[in-house]
């Protein structure tokens, strides 16, 4: 049967339809498969937010300029590996990963670098940051304070996305339950103080990354976000308290149509999910607003050059999807990261989809199609009957004992075997192949930005006081220990200027580590 | 040479990076091809892998880096085989490794470098014979 087609997910796909009866409520109305808002990219278009970071605070605050005046409307920050952690630029494992996939944060004095002359009242920002989430928004808030900004006005995003840390991501510090408990403690503060602040931002870019398919991507993500709002309400809060503030952050893959499907169903199911199951009243807490990144493992190190058209593809694909927020990859990601050059090309890319190509004014401009119908409602039934299937396991036992990971392995390997056999072509690596130098610009972070973040350290410590160090580091550690919400502990230690590594490092010792299972 | 004619392979992510993805699929492709893998899970110093490959009596040590730490921790395992006159075990790699960065790899002692695109044909070949010649 050679002449069957199928969607990366293996869904097989019929050569036309002569018809499809698709029930389509107006764009803004539930289930909101047609959009979240009903003017769409009319009233206003989705944010250009590209991922941004590497070195030191200082470093990465001028590309973050370069970035604002060439157009981007948001912010988004990389942390470096040890930030990610919860460990200092000092501690051993740190040797070789400062500064590297991101900017090393060791306390608010960086960040506040970071945002030198950037208004937090105006600009939002989004944080891929998650074990130590908390942290980091904590440091956020207190920039706002000692920088004159009301902290109640402050915007944005933080991952705080555990779940998939444990399943695809790997930056994970504690055990599931004082996880889970310090992100119900971010939703709870956050609704009161911080009401313009997303909590969470429920992602299947990383499932996705690690291998999985768009239904897997789908019921994998709605799964652990069921868990996340399952979590909240057993921990007394009211469900249209936090959920309008929760988000999604999705992976735009090469499966151009199959991607635009997979948006709209993410929306209907949720919507589902919300009011069916969790009785949410507030329209706002039935709305699945999404982050979207072009998918970075299907740039090539062949011809790099190509990577600007695969990923002006994936960024249509999000654009059509209904996205709030889109980051473009650059060309030159599978080698290194981006140069000043690449990076704007990646944002140009993004601008001439909204500035040139019409799309945005027509909401939903494919809503009816056969195709796109019967695959958005293909999607939901395979995804929702995943969901079940991972759901009868329970989500955390479907996670700690590999299930969901042994899912996502072997969909990696099944379509690293395609590619291999010649089944999948890829240009440039399997099939278009030329000679080439793949010697070229790259961005590349010095190793001596480590002895500079760990004199920063020495110097923040030698200006604080370490009594109130001491006295903030204690009380945490007495909280942690019992139920209180550790959020205000944690704004104390990160306002007495105590380290990431020593806020994350006194939660280690009352919450233990993660320990993960053997999915090889 | 051990009794066990199957290769042994330790397959190792040191450092912080999360990625493992591809150490998976190259796991999996080795062990599919009759070798003995023995994978280290994430997070791992370069002294926690060359232990591993010492106790397991290793031919081969396959590190995948992702997050640019490449130069410094495959450095630190090289070194430490070698301190541990072990430094007969083959070690090969992958991720996202500037192309600029390979001579100096090589130039420590990394036998071979697996950049994206790579097929798993290659890198089992390459361990099969590398491990083979000794």
């Amino acid at each position: 049967m050679d002449d069957e087609k199928y969607t990366i997910s293996g869904i097989p796909v019929p050569p036309f339809l002569e018809s499809y009866n698709a029930d389509l409520p107006k764009p803004g109305e539930y289930p909101f498969t047609r959009g979240v808002y009903p003017t769409m990219y009319r009233g206003r278009l989705w944010t250009m937010r590209q991922y941004s970071g590497y070195s030191t605070a200082k470093e990465t605050n001028k590309r973050f300029h370069l970035l604002l005046e060439r157009g981007q409307t948001g912010l988004s920050v990389a942390f470096d590996l040890p930030t990610q952690m919860g460990l200092d630029s000092s501690d051993p494992m740190a040797e070789g990963e400062v500064g590297k996939v991101g900017v090393a944060i060791d306390t608010v004095e960086d960040m506040k670098i970071l945002f030198d002359g950037i208004d937090l009242s105006k600009i939002s920002t989004s944080m891929t940051i998650n074990a130590p989430a908390i942290v980091l928004l904590a440091m956020y808030i207190v920039v706002a304070e000692e920088t004159g900004v009301d902290p109640s006005q402050i915007s944005g995003t933080i991952q705080n996305d555990i779940l998939k840390e444990y399943i695809a991501r790997g930056t994970y510090i504690y055990p599931p339950e004082p996880s889970m408990r310090l992100i119900t403690n971010i939703f709870e503060y956050c609704s009161k103080q911080h009401p313009k602040f997303n909590t969470i931002s429920i992602s299947g870019y990383h499932i996705r990354e690690a291998g999985s398919t768009a239904v897997q991507e789908l019921a994998f993500t709605l799964a652990n976000a069921k868990t996340y709002v399952r979590a909240a309400i057993d921990a007394g809060l009211d469900v249209d308290s936090f959920a309008p503030r929760i988000s999604f952050f999705f992976n735009a893959h090469n499966d151009f149509v199959e991607e635009i499907a997979k948006f709209r169903a993410a929306r209907r199911m949720w919507a589902k999910i919300m009011k069916e199951e969790f009785k949410a009243k507030d329209k706002k807490s039935m709305m699945l607003r999404f982050h979207t990144q072009t998918a970075g493992s299907t740039l090539t190190a062949q011809q790099p050059e190509n990577n600007i058209i695969r990923v002006t593809l994936q960024a249509l694909a999000a654009v059509l999807g209904g996205t709030q927020s889109l980051h473009t990859n650059s060309m030159d990601e599978a080698l290194a990261l981006p140069s000043d050059k690449s990076a704007t090309i990646a944002l140009r890319t993004q601008q001439i989809i909204a500035e040139e190509s019409g799309v945005p004014n027509a909401i939903d401009p494919l809503g009816g199609s056969y195709y796109i119908e019967w695959l958005t409602d293909r999607l939901e039934e395979e995804a929702t009957r995943l969901i079940e299937e991972v759901e009868k396991i329970g989500v955390l036992e479907a996670i700690n004992s590999g299930f969901i990971q042994r899912q996502i392995q072997e969909s990696a390997y099944q379509y690293q075997l395609e590619i291999d056999s010649g089944k999948r072509k890829i240009v440039g690596v399997n099939s278009y192949l030329q000679d080439e130098n793949l010697d070229f610009d790259i961005l590349q972070v010095d190793e001596t930005i480590r002895d500079d973040q760990i004199k920063r350290i020495e110097e923040v410590k030698a200006n604080r006081d370490d009594r109130k160090v001491e006295i903030a580091l204690q009380k945490l550690e007495e909280a942690a220990k019992g139920s209180d919400n550790l959020f205000p502990f944690i704004l104390e230690a990160v306002r007495a200027r105590c380290t990431i590594g020593e806020i994350c490092g006194t939660m280690k010792k009352v919450f233990g580590a993660y320990k993960p299972v053997d999915t090889i | 040479m051990s009794v066990s004619h199957r290769i042994r392979v330790v397959v190792g992510k040191p450092g912080l990076d999360g990625h493992d993805r591809g150490a998976k699929v190259v796991a999996r492709a080795l062990r599919d091809a009759g070798m003995e893998v023995i994978y280290t899970g994430l997070h791992q110093t370069p002294e926690q892998i060359v232990e591993i490959a010492l106790q397991e009596d290793a031919q081969a040590i396959g590190l995948s880096i992702l997050s640019g730490a490449h130069k410094v921790l495959f450095k630190k395992v090289l070194d430490l085989l070698k301190a541990n006159n072990a430094d007969d075990v083959v070690v090969f790699g992958g991720g996202v490794i500037p192309e600029k960065d390979i001579p100096y790899l090589k130039e420590i002692g990394v036998k071979e470098i697996f950049g994206p695109g790579s097929s798993l044909e290659e890198i089992v070949d390459f361990v099969k014979n590398s491990v083979a010649s000794r």
